[in-house]
């Protein structure tokens, strides 16, 4: 097997004395789509969190053990070099209200003070809302605000601007559960599409969800990683009893 | 049934009428001020008045120029000391909201707020009219920003609460710094409430006599030196509306009515920025 993109060693996550993530090792290979399932509570947005180290910034959390992203601990890294290097998307559409779709999509630039000339920033524009299927739909109305775009625009204004930034691994939490059936098929067609040149993270609640878009998948189960395997094996031979359960809909 | 009907439907009725008149009472006393004042000081509005200081007892005349530039300056200095120290104290205790030092900073404001502006005029004057060792103008600044803080702080404080966390959430996966994501990203969003802060804790303050009793003290003549006692429009009304000449009584409605409009307008400004700047999350 090739060397893995992203590696996680006994990560352990806290909420003051909760222990939401237990212990957790994954080792995540580029170019592919890995899903991340279990129920309600089962510590899977807070293993996400820890690899963007959104995780800290939440009052009385915490953590500890190590991820590796190729052979680099994010942990040893300022916070900020490692948001730039992977990406996330969130669980509700959240464009930045006072900006209009173009600066929404190079905001990451932007924001950061990162002077772009003025043919660069339209490539990236251009690039980055093309590659996130949203380009032909807002092309003449790139000076509109972000939010006047309906919910699954708006998820794909902030994939773009996810993407603008070039990251090596892209996180998504629930990206469709707030969105209608045509939007979440748009995204999850966009997701084959961007694991071209990206390792991608996805959450989700659904499970033909994953079994749909996902080359592998991981499920969680009261903060421990319980299963991780090949989708197709998860889904028509799991080993352990629990993930049986829960893809057969016996516990939820 | 039907007469039970009947009487839900009358009572509604009854109610009704009895808020629309309770709605009508209370802005009533603010039109009878405006149409009063309006009356007694629209006559003394013109040119001359605008643009010439008072004349001596006696003399026909004169206006009240000193005191319009008294007291632009005067709020326009206490403006640029508190609307800067105001602004980032809201942000403090909007994004540090557990913390012992929060907890006492907003008692602290609350307080503030409610102290009489006679004790903040009283308090600044032996604190800094004593020592500078005279009234001036600056002084005056300094008691009207203290009196305009509590206003500016709570009311940033109470906009950024409302922006949504996930805003902050995607600045910081963007890999954006906390400072850059405040300004960039928290303000910007939250810039038609603070500025309807700022604007209301003026008009609030431009009215202020108290505190620059003992501070700006007032000027008869046209100074812009604002370590010089200096003339202001309440001050001005409050002196020459008690004095025992008729010409000056008169020159204290054309004031009262000039600050009058001048609060009006700021308010009616402050409604307007905060529909156009108003972001939609």
């Amino acid at each position: 097997m090739e060397r893995p993109v992203l590696t996680s060693k006994k990560l352990n996550a806290y909420f003051g004395s909760v222990h939401a993530v237990k212990n957790v090792n994954i080792e995540i290979s580029a170019n592919n789509i890995l899903a991340i399932m279990g129920p309600s509570g089962c510590g899977k947005t807070t293993f996400l969190r820890c690899i963007n180290r959104l995780h800290e910034l939440t009052p009385g959390a915490t953590s500890n053990g190590k991820i590796l992203l190729h052979d680099k601990n994010i942990y040893d890294m300022h916070p900020v070099f490692a948001r730039l290097k992977i990406g996330m998307v969130f669980q509700r559409p959240n464009p930045f209200p006072n900006l209009n779709i173009f600066d929404n999509v190079i905001a990451g630039y932007k924001l950061n003070g990162l002077k772009l000339n003025k043919v660069n920033k339209e490539r990236i524009v251009e690039d980055s809302l093309t590659k996130a299927a949203l380009w032909k739909e807002v092309k003449d109305s790139l000076h509109k605000k972000g939010t006047f775009l309906s919910g699954g625009q708006q998820q794909r204004l902030c994939i773009a601007r996810a993407i603008a930034m070039e990251p090596e691994v892209l996180l998504l939490d629930e990206p469709t559960s707030a969105l209608d059936p045509v939007s979440t098929a748009s995204i999850e067609e966009l997701l084959h599409e961007l694991k071209k040149n990206l390792t991608i993270i996805v959450v989700t609640h659904n499970m033909q969800q994953a079994a749909r878009i996902s080359d592998r998948t991981a499920f969680f189960y009261m903060g421990a990683l319980i299963e991780y395997d090949n989708t197709k094996n998860i889904f028509t031979s799991p080993k352990d009893t629990r993930t049986q359960n829960y893809i057969t809909g016996r516990f939820s | 049934m039907d007469v039970r009907l009947k009487y839900r439907v009358v009572k509604s009725k009854l109610v009704q009428v009895l808020i629309i008149m309770l709605a009508f009472t209370i802005t009533l006393p603010l039109l009878l001020i405006i149409i009063y004042i309006f009356k007694e000081g629209i006559t003394e509005i013109n040119w001359a008045f605008l643009t010439q200081i008072p004349k001596p007892v006696g003399e026909a005349g004169g206006g009240i120029a000193n005191a319009l530039a008294g007291s632009l300056i005067i709020v326009f200095t206490a403006s640029v000391i508190s609307v800067p120290i105001g602004i980032m104290g809201g942000i403090y205790f909007s994004e540090n909201k557990n913390c012992w030092l929060s907890n006492w900073g907003q008692i602290s404001v609350d307080v503030l707020q409610g102290v009489p502006s006679i004790v903040v005029g009283i308090v600044i004057y032996f604190w800094i009219v004593k020592p500078l060792g005279g009234f001036s103008a600056f002084s005056g600044s300094i008691a009207l920003a203290i009196m305009m803080l509590p206003i500016i702080i709570r009311s940033t404080e109470e906009t950024l609460k409302l922006i949504p966390s996930s805003l902050k959430e995607a600045g910081f996966a963007l890999g954006i710094p906390y400072h850059r994501v405040i300004l960039k990203i928290i303000l910007p969003c939250g810039l038609s409430g603070i500025l309807s802060g700022v604007l209301l804790s003026i008009a609030r303050i431009a009215g202020e006599t108290a505190p620059l009793l003992f501070t700006a003290f007032g000027n008869p003549y046209f100074s812009t030196d604002i370590s010089k006692p200096m003339q202001s429009l309440p001050l001005l009304v409050f002196n020459y509306a008690t004095s025992p000449y008729e010409d000056w009584h008169k020159l204290a409605w054309g004031a009262a009515l000039i600050l009058l409009f001048t609060v009006l307008l700021l308010n009616i400004i402050t409604k307007l920025t905060t529909k156009k700047w108003n972001v939609q999350f």
